[in-house]
């Protein structure tokens, strides 16, 4: 069984974000990229259903700055293909773009199951899982917290508010947007990382021309203003205390 | 191409979400800059009654037994030929378990632009979107063709997509929905907690801030003192250290406390969004640019181990206990 | 003429010179393939790991912890009995010893060495006796709870007591009937004579009782050889063999890295097959006596470590699964997680208390970060550790806060502290994770900084170059984080131009210090700041204004203390500073960790009875007129003054850096 999984770096919201002097996009200069979340949950699940079932995992990562780290420590996981495909220098591919180009690059692959994760925080256009799969001709579940499979179909819980879950089946080949592994992302060693590097390798493999039309080009990009602020009360614990009670009486609470 | 604005409403077992009134209301905006109407599309099955409330010029109702529940496959052939053939100026839907699934496909089959996490939007035909964390917003002017927009909570109230009365119904009919390539199996219930917070006015939050599941005790004491409960962000759910029933969030519930109590909670847009407009936010974190401190009415940048017990201590005393 | 006499008394029908030298030749050979199989056991498991390289060191070290025992001796009581029992023992051996060589090579055994040699064979005959009772009293009586109890233990000390008391009737029955005028130089032995003298017994009676007491003590000490490998008395050539060979080559504070297969991979200890012999022999020279215990905090908070019962259960383990072992079965327990414990292991602070106290020097942290690195290599850890690791992999700190913030609390300074990336300086300050990040630290960080400034020092820091130093992650077993953090921060330092390099955070001192392999043999040390203000005072650099006055108490770092023996430098600063030091009971080299080392900090708490912040506290606060908790180390910093809030003593105790003294005093 042909697991595809699809990684995406994105800006690290640790570091302080700005706007490049265009104001209509990040300023790539201070970003730091870190692995999509949901994508490194993709890759547990992935892992997991391979070894629970067998099968092979393939990563198929966008190429930015840091994406063979991320590469490598998926095959220290246990991937057992890592594909990089390149992008156009500047800001990157919008999802539709990236979509239409994977598209091609996944069905070459074959998969019987195609995992990315739900979505990425800097998505302006939606998420590429269900664009891609559009582009495949697979189906398509999102918000996926748990996958089981079994031969043509792939058993999804799909999260639903209030702690609602739907346990739905899915024909496969498909595409499922990951909201959470079965487990935790798992620790790599860094020893294991760098033992990858010697043993795994990398495939590097162009992206066809993008054709971006489906998201919109962006007006203005900018900061929200610090707009309201929470009135901070200062003072030692007891200070602070007294005043919160003071607060609370005042509402009607105490 | 018409000048209407289609909102997809979502419903999960006979409730419609919150976010389709959200949508609503900022279908609304657009209408008024367009001219034309706000129609509600509603898919379902015996589903009639969910149009009651709706804030739409009319609600166009496809009924099928298909629909009964949300299947994307079945939700995809049926607005795909619909919006194909009516070709509305923007088509609605909410960021969610059930809008996500469904925008960006559509979009891909109908070769319409996609615009996710829209925040607010403006008559002028501008959509703003919110993205990585919060932190980021970006301006969309949306073009002269059929939109399809994913909609998050928080730039319109609920209310604001209510109405009084019940907008006139018009049946449409349902393309053949069989050979869908995904199935509903069942529905598994959250393990019945022993409260519902959603019912609770009196929330003391904890997140990760507060470390170990051996800690939420302090949080307990101070729920007890209040004549509160304890609820909780996705990471301390996530660790197992409180059950599902007492998430609060995107994937929880959905809280209209009078007072909430963020302690060692950072305010990740998915956690805030699901906290009600009304309710009194006192955020304790020890970072002081955490993101609840812009949500909050008050904070104090202190650590919640040291304020916690004493202010559990002051409570019962103000309390004459 | 006093002199030895060969057999006396004894039968020549009995041929006592073959019925000695057969029996004992038969019980030495018995003793000698017993003790072979233990050997051939830790030889055949376990991974080889040349030890041999200077033997002189080795000896030195053997007669130092093995003979003269010094480490047994730090305890009162228990040095007292032990050493009877065994420089006794000792001597009974060197005394037999030098009466074969009368024997059959030199007759020396007369005149007055003779008369010394049985007074001080008497003298430690009472020694001997004194330390079993003593023993007795221990292990019956009074039951500390660190001992093994067992009937064996009990035995052992039988048999050995039954020995010397046999020696000494044998002794005392040749005095009472032969009364030699050089009786007395033998008092035990006369003492007891009188006993036999008093019973009237004929001398012929009491030649029989000689010969008969004698066979005794002859069948004794062969059953004594013959059982030694197989009860607790195994530990006296086990002992003596693990501080022969214990580690000279690298410091305390250095690890030894991963070692490497033939195949080029780095091994992981996942069965006993993986750790050394060496490591092996420790499990078996291990004499059950529970210092280690004793000292260790995670084993006082109440967690699942003992560092006694993880060095037992390697020997429980070699013992049973070893044999399977070398016949190459493969299906014998696994050592990681099912003969110790994931949680046992990851309870240790590494602070090194056990591996000081150890009789005979077993080497507990070694072992334990070995089997550390497993677990970090299977992914064995709970998520808050795991997302340190992540975190110091990542941004190089383990807030995960961004690197470019690192320098952060250096803004409100002026003048700038200089970027020693850029410039040369005299001292390069390694300042560390803790205060850099911490917001309470990065005061204590700015007075540091204040106190160099006035001091006139050329010193500055890495800003944001500065990772990491790597010493928990590399007690956390995660060796190859540790390895890159080295990596980054060596090629930092390797441009900058310094003459030393001071840090703040004594974890960065013993990494940096031991481990980093720095090209510091051009005479580049490392310093703890403590030890630069020390060097600072004597030289006149730095000149206090006031005199404090207070009655402060001093806790010793694990890293600054224990690992690189740096004890003194602070004590004088503190007493430069005008404080009066009352030390608390656990001081030096005893001190008691405060449980944020080895990672634990980074971790989950876990099922604590008494955190051992709180316990240091509490032992510091049993000290009359003790206004102020004295540390020189971040992490103690942050421990001592929860620890004062959790127990509610914040009123009593003030828990202050020693560079606030300082600052305060200048």
């Amino acid at each position: 069984m042909n697991i595809v999984v699809l990684v995406k770096l994105v800006p690290d919201l640790v570091e302080e974000l700005t706007i490049d002097p265009s104001g209509t996009a990040l300023d790539a200069s201070w970003l730091r990229l870190i692995i999509n979340e949901f994508d490194d949950h993709a890759i547990e699940q992935a892992i997991l259903l391979k070894e629970g079932g067998g099968g092979r995992v393939i990563i198929v990562a966008v190429e930015a700055e840091g994406v063979d780290d991320v590469l490598y420590t998926a095959a220290a996981k246990g991937a057992d293909r890592l594909i990089k495909v390149g992008a156009e220098p500047g800001s990157g591919p919008n999802n539709h773009a990236l979509a239409r180009g994977l598209a091609a690059i996944v069905k070459e692959l074959q998969p019987d199951l195609v995992l990315t994760g739900v979505q990425a925080h800097n998505d302006l256009d939606g998420p590429v899982g269900p664009l891609l799969a559009e582009h495949l001709g697979m189906p398509y579940l999102g918000y996926v917290a748990g996958v089981s499979v079994s031969p043509g179909k792939a058993t999804a819980r799909k999260e639903y508010p209030g702690g609602v879950i739907a346990e739905m089946e899915l024909s496969l080949p498909g595409v499922l947007g990951i909201q959470a592994a079965e487990k935790p992302p798992r620790y790599v060693a860094v020893s294991k990382v760098r033992q990858a590097m010697q043993t795994a390798t990398i495939e590097s493999q162009p992206l066809a021309g993008l054709d971006a039309s489906g998201g919109l080009p962006i007006g203005r990009m900018f900061q929200p203003e610090a707009s309201q602020r929470a009135t901070m009360i200062e003072g030692d614990v007891e200070g602070v205390a007294a005043k919160l009670v003071g607060i609370l009486k005042e509402a009607g609470v105490l | 191409m018409n000048q209407d604005i289609y909102v997809v409403i979502e419903h999960l077992r006979g409730q419609a979400a919150d976010i389709s009134y959200v949508a609503l209301a900022a279908a609304r905006v657009l209408a008024q800059g367009t001219g034309g109407e706000v129609v509600a599309v509603l898919l379902g099955h015996n589903a009639q009654t969910l149009a009651d409330g709706l804030a739409a010029d009319r609600v166009l109702y496809i009924d099928h037994p298909a629909l009964a529940d949300f299947i994307p496959d079945a939700y995809l052939k049926v607005l795909a030929p619909l919006i194909n053939e009516r070709e509305p100026r923007a088509v609605l839907l909410g960021n969610t378990t059930i809008g996500s699934d469904v925008a960006s496909v559509l979009s891909a089959r109908l070769g319409a632009p996609l615009v996710s996490s829209c925040r607010t939007v403006s008559a002028e035909g501008k959509a703003t979107s919110q993205i990585c964390g919060g932190k980021i917003l970006a301006e969309f002017a949306l073009p002269d063709a059929t939109t399809i927009l994913t909609v998050i909570p928080g730039g319109y109230s609920p209310e604001q997509g209510q109405s009084e009365q019940a907008p006139p119904l018009t049946p449409a009919a349902a393309p053949a929905l069989e050979d869908l390539r995904i199935t509903l199996k069942q529905y598994i219930e959250p393990e019945a907690g022993d409260v519902d917070i959603s019912k609770e006015p009196i929330l003391i939050a904890v997140g990760r801030g507060i470390q170990n599941q051996d800690n939420i005790e302090l949080a307990n004491d101070l729920a007890n003192a209040l004549g509160g409960v304890v609820c909780a962000s996705r990471p301390v759910v996530d660790q197992g250290w409180l059950p599902t029933s007492r998430l609060v969030g995107k994937s929880g519930k959905r809280v209209k406390p009078k007072l909430y109590l963020a302690l060692g909670i950072s305010g990740a847009p998915e956690h805030v969004e699901a906290l009600g407009e009304n309710a009194m936010i006192i955020a304790i974190n020890t970072d002081p640019a955490a993101p609840i401190f812009q949500v909050a009415k008050y904070g104090a940048q202190i650590d919640l181990f040291d304020l916690v017990p004493v202010l559990g201590e002051q409570i019962r005393q103000a309390k004459g206990s | 003429m006093p002199e030895r006499v060969d057999f006396w008394g004894i039968p020549l029908s009995w041929n006592p010179a073959l019925l000695v030298y057969a029996l004992m030749g038969a019980a030495s050979l018995v003793l000698l393939i017993r003790l072979y199989q233990h050997v051939r056991l830790w030889w055949r498991v376990g991974r080889p790991e040349p030890r041999w390289d200077k033997l002189h060191l080795r000896f030195g070290r053997m007669v130092k912890y093995a003979i003269v025992q010094v480490r047994i001796l730090g305890e009162s009581y228990a040095g007292v009995m032990h050493a009877g029992l065994a420089w006794g023992f000792f001597v009974f051996f060197l005394g037999t010893a030098l009466a074969t060589i009368d024997s059959h090579f030199i007759e020396f055994l007369r005149g007055t060495p003779y008369l010394v040699y049985k007074f001080v064979l008497d003298a430690f005959t009472v020694f001997f006796l004194i330390g079993a009772a003593m023993a007795a009293y221990r292990r019956l009586v009074v039951k500390p709870r660190r001992l093994t109890l067992e009937r064996g233990f009990a035995l052992s000390l039988i048999l050995i007591v039954l020995i010397v008391v046999g020696g000494l009737v044998v002794e005392s029955l040749r005095l009472a009937a032969e009364r030699p005028p050089w009786a007395l130089w033998s008092p035990a032995g006369w003492l007891l004579a009188q006993v036999w003298i008093a019973t009237g017994a004929s001398e012929a009676a009491l030649v029989n009782w000689h010969a008969a007491v004698w066979a005794l003590h002859l069948g004794t000490v062969a059953i004594l050889f013959v059982t030694l490998p197989a009860g607790t008395l195994l530990h006296i050539p086990t002992g003596l063999i693990n501080t022969f060979f214990s580690k000279l080559d690298r410091p305390t504070g250095r690890l030894a890295p991963m070692p490497q297969g033939t195949k080029g991979g780095s091994i992981n200890v996942t069965s006993l097959r993986d750790l050394t012999w060496k490591q092996l022999l420790d499990g078996e020279a291990c004499t059950e006596c529970g210092r280690c215990q004793d000292a260790c905090p995670a084993f006082a908070a109440g967690t699942p470590l003992s560092p006694k019962e993880l060095i037992l259960s390697l020997r429980t383990a070699l013992r049973r699964d070893g044999p399977a072992l070398v016949a190459g079965s493969a299906a014998t327990p696994r050592l990681v997680g099912e003969v110790v414990q994931d949680e046992a292991l990851w309870s240790c602070t590494t602070c090194g208390a056990c591996v000081q106290l150890c009789p005979v020097l077993i080497e507990h942290v070694d072992a334990i970060v070995d089997m550390r690195r497993t677990l970090v290599y299977e992914g064995r850890m709970d998520s808050k550790l795991q997302e340190a690791l992540a975190n110091l992999g990542r941004y190089g700190n383990s807030y995960g806060q961004s690197e470019r913030g690192r320098a952060k609390w250096t803004q409100p300074i002026q003048p700038k502290i200089k970027d020693a990336r850029r410039e040369p300086v005299e001292y390069l300050w390694f300042v560390g994770d803790y205060a850099s990040y911490n917001a309470i630290l990065a005061d204590i960080s700015r007075k540091t900084a204040e106190v160099f400034q006035l001091a006139g020092l050329d010193f500055g820091i890495l800003y944001e170059g500065e990772r990491n130093s790597g010493n928990d992650a590399r007690r956390v077993g995660e060796e190859g984080l540790f390895e890159m953090l080295r990596e980054k921060n060596a090629a930092v330092l390797e441009k900058c131009s310094y003459k030393a390099i001071v840090t703040t955070d004594p974890h960065s001192y013993n990494t940096l210090k031991n481990e980093y392999a720095l090209p510091a043999g051009d005479g580049r040390p490392v310093l703890h700041y403590t030890e630069l203000i020390d060097q600072l005072i004597a030289s006149g650099r730095l000149r206090f204004a006031k005199q404090l006055g207070t009655k402060v108490t001093y806790h010793d770092p694990c890293y600054l203390g224990r690992y690189n023996e740096v004890y003194d430098a602070p004590r004088r600063v503190i007493e430069a500073t005008g404080c009066e030091l009352v030390e608390m009971p656990r001081h030096r080299d005893r001190a008691f960790c405060c449980g944020a080392g080895g990672g634990r900090i980074w971790m989950e708490e876990g099922q604590v009875k008494e955190r051992p912040a709180e316990a240091r506290i509490r032992e510091a606060l049993g000290l009359e007129g003790v206004r102020a908790f004295v540390v020189a180390c971040p992490k103690d910093l942050t421990m001592y003054q929860d620890a004062l809030k959790t127990t509610g003593h914040e009123d009593r105790l003030v828990v202050k850096d020693l560079i606030e003294l300082v600052r305060e005093a200048l």
